[in-house]
């Protein structure tokens, strides 16, 4: 039997037909692109349209010059493909690049440069930042180097949750920041070893989906400012500037400066699906790390800048992105590259999800027109192997395309609603009229989403853009400086309200109505129709101290301090309830939208509205109270959220309920903690379930229900 | 960096002291060293006490050897493993499939009360 294992399959590939530079090599296979382990060798694929003529460089790891360049024969081109096998490679002590040498005409859009060595636009693994942090050697040949990959993860038992998308909890967080702060107490803080070891605590918020910012390779060093007042350096915190699309980050991982940062990431995806948690990554295809004419040459430029960029007719870059460059998205060669790249984190790292950054990019033509039927997006949507992840998009770019609604979703698609966190965010602070727009949102926006069901709208109130939950009560502007840009950076519109002071303060009353505030805004998030999304902290009241774009802060400012678990411990627990909450509850996760029909177990509608009186909202401009009531498909119970943005109290006469059914207290943020919030099913039966006085600036939960048997 | 193994019998199994860097150079030998002992049969300990760095390819060249073990009925503990390859192992999720010293000694405590 073991001798039958040891067998090897006999291949005439396995051998070289032709020296190049002292190496064994033959003809490559075109595809699959990058670098793949082959018998005997590594077979190497690469496109450019237009080079003259293509050199694989070989360097021994972390060498400053290169070991050996290899010219592709020219026989060994099939097409715009170069590809390669080469022999005898020890592909885990080397890293490779290309050179590509073409025509150099910008004005026709081709920017190829034979000194520059290029990373493979496929490469798996990167080498060159491979701890976060560390200064770079930047007269360094070749700064970013791609690196062999094998794909040989034992995955075990690992299979893709597939969660209904409405009964997703996200949860948006940063790899780095998640665990950075010392506080956390994790072996490798920063570190996806170090997420890893947060699991329990995303498993007891409640939380069954987290959102990465980011972890496509970056280089975190591409920030040549510093604190104004500090003198700190400032870095690419976030990781919005891809370096490159197939690579995980090395300076995520503790074992980065041992190259094995993707086993280290599978490791982390594996036990968040065993813990009951789906990964979604954030994905910027929008633009690159090249930036403009002015900008380096890493990949795209020398490999083919005509067909990965989108440009001007006199050969400039398009910026819809604010970067400088923008993505070429829907050329075929780039659409498939997109395709093969989430194909690859799909395969090969089990993602279970996409958020796509700029997303209206995606829908634009090579010149930049909005496209009414867009190839990238409809590939995506029905592609086979991304046919049960999620697909995300942020349905807006700099170029002033604002698709929220619009967005071609192919039945498909989800939207980050930027409308229902603009509609809460008003509501919450006392704006006037609001209630007919809040009651639009909370059904899972309908007038944005018709036919496409809840799934379609990502409930949220903050974001890694903004401000956190904390701020967003605290603070009236924003405050930016230590960005190094004089405060011009960030939205200007973030419709928060301080609550009476700018800032911390000592002021008790201040502070409770911010504490209160911030149980309103999570009770409305996660009572609401469609997919409620958190962001990481926001639970214990994580504060940038008003700045709303802590892209380049490596530092307090951006990183979860875990002392606050502790400090905010009443916040953690009202947070916590109401995931839970909105786990028991059918009825908040229903995929249609509510159509107002009748249910006959119950005789109430599946929803409705109330005011002070029962069945009468008001929807008059001055009105800042709205009461929804729901009702399950089946034998479930009623849930009544009641919402007072008002500064005054209100005597609310609530629905009568059928049968056996009476109203309980699930929570009132107008009630001193542990009364603020119960565990679903220990509700509080009412003394009078006719009403119900809610307080100034409060949210109240009840569930209309059989009480419970001790007490009838 | 060379690699060096030293193989020593006794009643209960067969102990291989390895000595070293366990990278792409060095797995092919210690796999050479390895499979053998495997079909052998007899239990295995791999001491790693002086090897202080294994690199992916070794790490995959353990757990290779660990699945013809598993196939064969043989038991391998690791014995000795420093902190840093203990954590890289855990970080990329080699260190469940193994079985370490410290591991089997805490699981033979019970018996001896």
């Amino acid at each position: 039997m073991s001798e039958s294992r040891s067998e090897q399959v006999l291949r005439v590939d396995a051998y070289p037909t032709h020296e190049v530079s002292g190496y064994g090599v033959r003809a490559g296979k075109p595809f699959p692109f990058g670098a793949n382990v082959v018998p005997g060798g590594v077979n190497f694929s690469v496109f450019s349209d237009q080079a003259t003529s293509m050199s694989l460089v070989l360097f021994k790891r972390g060498a400053p010059e290169p070991m050996a360049e290899l010219d592709f024969p020219q026989e060994f081109r099939t097409g715009s493909v170069f590809s390669m096998t080469v022999f005898g490679l020890d592909h885990e002590n080397i890293e490779y690049g290309y050179r590509a040498d073409g025509p150099f005409d910008p004005v026709t859009g081709h920017r190829f440069d034979a000194r520059q060595i290029l990373s493979d636009p496929y490469a798996r693994l990167i080498s060159g930042r491979d701890v976060w942090g560390v200064e770079p050697d930047r007269d360094r040949a070749y700064q970013y180097r791609s690196r062999v990959c094998l794909q040989d993860f034992d995955w075990g038992d690992d299979t893709p949750l597939q969660i209904p998308a409405t009964d997703l909890v996200v949860y948006e967080t940063h790899v780095r920041g998640f665990t950075r702060h010392p506080s956390s107490g994790v072996t490798a803080p920063g570190t996806f070893a170090g997420l890893r070891e947060k699991i329990p605590y995303l498993k007891e918020l409640g939380v069954n989906c987290i959102e990465l910012l980011p972890v496509f390779e970056f280089d975190e060093s591409d920030n040549p400012r510093s604190n104004p007042e500090t003198g700190e350096k400032l870095f690419d915190y976030w990781g919005y500037n891809t370096v490159s699309f197939f690579a995980p980050k090395a300076g995520y991982a503790a074992t980065g400066r041992y190259g094995m940062q993707g086993d280290e990431f599978r490791t982390l995806i594996k036990d968040l699906h065993a813990a009951g948690i789906e990964v979604i990554l954030d994905v910027v295809f929008n633009h690159t790390a090249e930036g403009n004419e002015f900008g380096p040459t890493i990949s795209f430029k020398g490999l083919d800048n005509a067909t990965y960029y989108m440009l001007t007719p006199e050969g400039y870059y398009f910026n819809f992105s604010g970067t400088g460059n923008t993505v070429n998205c829907n050329h075929p060669v780039v659409r498939n590259y997109v395709l093969d790249c989430l194909r690859h984190w799909v395969a090969d790292y089990h993602i279970d999800g996409f958020r796509f950054d700029l997303a209206a990019i995606l829908g634009r033509d090579l010149d930049g027109t909005p496209l009414p039927n867009p190839p990238l997006l409809e590939l995506l949507a029905y592609d086979p192997v991304l046919r049960h992840t999620k697909l995300i998009a942020e349905a807006w770019d700099a170029g002033g395309l604002y698709e929220v609604g619009n967005f071609p979703a192919y039945g498909r698609w989800a939207e980050w609603n930027g409308k229902y966190r603009d509609t809460v965010r008003s509501f919450l602070k006392g704006d006037p009229g609001v209630t007919g727009e809040l009651a639009t949102r909370i059904a899972g926006s309908p007038d944005l989403y018709a036919g496409r069901g809840t799934a379609a709208s990502v409930n949220f109130l903050t974001a890694h853009d903004g401000f956190t939950l904390a701020d967003l009560v605290s603070y009236n502007e924003k405050h930016n400086e230590a960005n190094g840009e004089y405060n011009n950076d960030g939205g200007n519109d973030n419709a928060s309200w301080n609550c009476g002071a700018e800032g911390p303060t000592d002021d008790p009353e201040v502070n409770a109505l911010r504490l209160r505030q911030m149980k309103n805004a999570l009770a409305i998030l996660f009572t609401s129709q469609g997919i409620p999304m958190l962001l990481a902290g926001d639970e214990v009241g994580r504060t940038q101290q008003g700045n709303n774009n802590t892209y380049c802060q490596d530092n307090e400012l951006s990183w979860f301090d875990w002392n606050q678990v502790d400090d905010n411990a009443e916040l953690l627990r009202f947070a916590r309830q109401l995931i839970a909450f909105r786990k028991h509850h059918r009825e908040l996760r229903s995929t249609a939208h509510p159509t107002g029909q009748v249910r006959d177990h119950v005789g109430l509608p599946d929803i409705s509205w109330h005011g002070e009186r029962a069945w009468q909202p008001d929807w008059s401009p001055d009105s800042r109270l709205l009461a929804v009531a729901r009702c399950g498909p089946a034998d479930d119970d009623v849930v009544y959220v009641a919402m007072n943005a008002h500064w005054e109290p209100h005597d609310l006469e609530l629905p009568a309920l059928p049968g056996h059914r009476s109203w309980h207290l699930f929570a009132d943020t107008g009630a001193t903690a542990p009364h603020d919030i119960r565990s679903p099913g220990g509700e509080a039966e009412l003394e009078n379930s006719g009403k119900y006085l809610i307080g100034p600036r409060s949210v109240v939960i009840l569930v209309g229900r059989a009480p419970d048997p001790e007490t009838s | 960096m060379t690699l060096s193994v030293k193989e020593r019998r006794n009643k209960t199994g067969t102990v291989l002291v390895v000595t070293g860097e366990i990278n792409s150079e060095t797995s092919g030998s210690l796999l050479q060293s390895l499979l053998p002992l495997v079909r052998e049969g007899r239990p295995l300990r791999i001491d790693l006490t002086a090897v202080t760095y294994v690199s992916s390819a070794g790490l995959r060249t353990l757990l290779v050897v660990y699945r013809e073990a598993q196939h064969a009925g043989v038991a391998v503990t690791l014995h000795g493993v420093s902190e840093e390859v203990r954590f890289v192992m855990s970080a990329t999720g080699f260190l469940d499939f193994f079985e370490t010293g410290e591991a089997a000694a805490a699981a033979r405590k019970p018996a001896v009360r």
